[in-house]
């Protein structure tokens, strides 16, 4: 065992994503503490790790099979380096790739994982992490106190800032030889998104709804106030995969991520990947009949008058 | 082709959550249970399989709170076969247990295909696809949104976020996390449900033993105590309508 802190490094589309600043700054805070490193483990795309200096050192991993995200050679390969750096604490994202890896690695290294994690400090030869779950509506505190752990951190709780590097990080090659011979997962295509009908990244005012809603039928309601302050309709996820609205309108973490000045939304809970994708809208407003919806801790005004009545006096306020 | 679903019924978020006495779990008394809804998005899609070629789904969950209800809607729906592990513990069981009990249910019945949610709300120590892919030593896709079958192959799309997604292919048996099904899960009327509640055919086994456990020490549950908290618009629907065209407006909008 060691007092090293592992990071999972990814990357989507040739850059380094946002989260693993997160992690790294996060890292290094616990390395320090525990007097360990702060290591980066980086699979494919090896010219990326001159970005990843905030780690002490950087294992890369370099095969076809790792170019993009491949569930079964990543877990082979994260596997191999775990067992070889033995690193106290791993820590990853609840991206696609946390929540496919981090649970089967649990198993397979043997060591506790926890999900959705917000919170993280290293205490006196333990780590206390807090992560959300209920959609949010608890937490749960956590004691780490084994030789080796894993925590999926939900992206955007940690400032980006501290992990960002200025030097220039050692980088290791870690040996895949042998590993991803014989896999029983090809990916054959990657394909980016499409652009929509309307850009909701680019809109100023955006109208957003979710499964509040109730029915496609009632949709109308908010095209209707959407139209009238000249304001693009986005939504939440489960009105997408209803087939409600096309999938250019759906905001949040397997969508788009939008900053408007104001983010009007009706019926909309706040979990937490909802939340990842509006997070920086300058004003936030919500209206849901749940006076305890977890998006009444992010949104800077709120209202629990129902949907259906508020928005028809909008309309009037609005278009009169 | 086999399709296994597994299933798992999860406090009803729309109800309040309240802690139990030791503040470790929610209390369970008299809250509303519900089909965690990434389940359902995964039983619509082994519908779906076995609706487009020659599948025999099956239905798997552990006994949990109304659980019968949530299997005879899955046979009313159009699984083949349901099955109840009996016996598995009261309360909260976390995902190491669960998967390590449904782990060595499903190594004795010969599956080609085991699909289930992507996550559950109560996942703190990891997701179901991956946990049980790892304890059968199987291959596994999570964040799916379409499963397709080409002889021992499944074609899978995996949202790896952003709009971007993978094509991929996965040598079975293998395990898949749905995020969303291909089409809005299908309803099932009441008189089909009773229907398949007369006919009985809810298969019950026991639970196979584990002492497998998440590992870690849960010190407490607790209500989230916000950052901020949202300034809250009162007084009528009008009221609140002016307000916030004011507020619109103030932004130069
Ligand atoms: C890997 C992964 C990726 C995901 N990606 C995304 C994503 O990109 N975007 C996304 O949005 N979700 C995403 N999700 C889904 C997410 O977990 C939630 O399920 C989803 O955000 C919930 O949408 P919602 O708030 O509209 O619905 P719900 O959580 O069902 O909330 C509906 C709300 O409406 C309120 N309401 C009901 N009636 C009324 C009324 N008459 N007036 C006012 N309020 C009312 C209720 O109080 C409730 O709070 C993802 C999930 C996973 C696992």
């Amino acid at each position: 065992m060691s007092n090293d802190v592992l990071v999972l490094a990814e990357h989507r589309d040739g850059a380094v994503s946002d989260v693993t600043f997160e992690l790294l700054g996060k890292a290094r805070e616990i390395a320090a503490s525990w007097g360990g490193r702060t290591v980066a483990l980086l699979l494919g795309q090896r010219e990326l790790a001159a970005e990843l200096g905030a780690a002490d050192t950087v294992q890369c991993a370099e095969h076809a099979a790792l170019e993009t995200y491949n569930p079964e050679a990543y877990e082979a390969v994260v596997l191999q380096a775990l067992e070889q750096l033995e690193p106290r604490l791993v820590l990853t994202s609840t991206t696609t790739v946390g929540l496919d890896l981090g649970a089967a690695l649990s198993v397979r290294w043997d060591a506790p994982l926890v999900s959705y994690v917000t919170g993280l400090s290293a205490g006196d030869g333990t780590a206390l992490a807090t992560a959300q779950i209920y959609g949010g509506k608890l937490l749960a505190e956590v004691e780490l106190s084994g030789p080796r752990a894993l925590c999926a951190v939900l992206a955007g709780s940690f400032p980006h800032a501290a992990g960002r590097g200025e030097t220039a990080p050692t980088v290791e090659t870690l040996d895949a030889t042998g590993l991803l011979d014989d896999l029983r997962t090809v990916v054959t295509s990657v394909v980016s998104p499409e652009g929509g009908d309307v850009d909701i990244t680019a809109a100023d005012l955006l109208v957003s709804v979710g499964r509040g809603i109730g029915s496609q039928a009632n949709l109308e309601v908010v095209e209707e106030l959407a139209e009238a302050l000249g304001a693009p309709l986005a939504a939440s996820r489960p009105l997408i995969d209803q087939g409600w609205l096309p999938k250019a309108r759906q905001v949040g973490k397997s969508g788009l991520s939008v900053k408007p000045k104001v983010y009007l939304m009706f019926g909309i809970s706040g979990a937490p990947e909802h939340l990842e994708g509006m997070r920086d809208a300058e004003l936030v407003i919500a209206c849901n009949t749940d006076a305890k919806a977890p998006i009444f801790d992010v949104a800077d005004y709120g209202t629990t008058v129902d949907l259906f009545d508020l928005v028809p006096e909008l309309v009037s306020r609005v278009a009169g | 082709m086999r399709i296994a679903v597994l299933l798992k019924q999860i406090p009803d978020l729309v109800e309040d959550l309240e802690l139990a006495p030791d503040g470790t779990d929610v209390d369970r008394e008299f809250l509303a249970f519900t089909l965690n809804e990434f389940d359902d998005q995964a039983l619509e899609e082994a519908l779906c399989l076995k609706d487009a070629g020659d599948a025999e789904v099956v239905a798997v969950a552990l006994e949990e709170p109304d659980v019968d209800q949530c299997l005879y809607t899955a046979l009313a729906k159009g699984a083949d076969r349901a099955v109840k592990l009996t016996g598995a513990g009261e309360g909260w069981i976390d995902g190491h247990r669960r998967s390590a009990i449904l782990a060595a249910w499903l190594a004795t019945a010969e599956f080609d295909l085991i699909l289930t949610g992507v996550q559950a709300a109560d996942d703190l120590d990891g997701q179901l696809p991956p946990l049980l892919a790892a304890r059968l030593g199987l291959p596994h896709a999570s964040v799916v949104v379409r499963v397709e079958l080409k002889g021992q192959v499944a074609l899978v799309r995996q949202e790896l976020g952003g709009g971007t997604v993978a094509d991929e292919e996965l040598r079975l048996p293998a395990v898949i996390g749905i995020q969303a099904a291909r089409q809005a899960p299908r309803y099932a009327s009441i008189s089909r449900i009773r229907q398949a509640q007369q006919a009985g055919g809810l298969e019950e086994v026991g639970a196979p033993a584990t002492d497998a456990g998440p590992g870690y020490h849960l010190v407490r549950l607790l209500a989230p105590e916000a950052a901020g908290h949202a300034q809250m618009l009162g007084g009528s629907a009008g009221e609140v309508a002016e307000r916030i065209v004011e507020l619109i407006r103030a932004k130069g909008l």
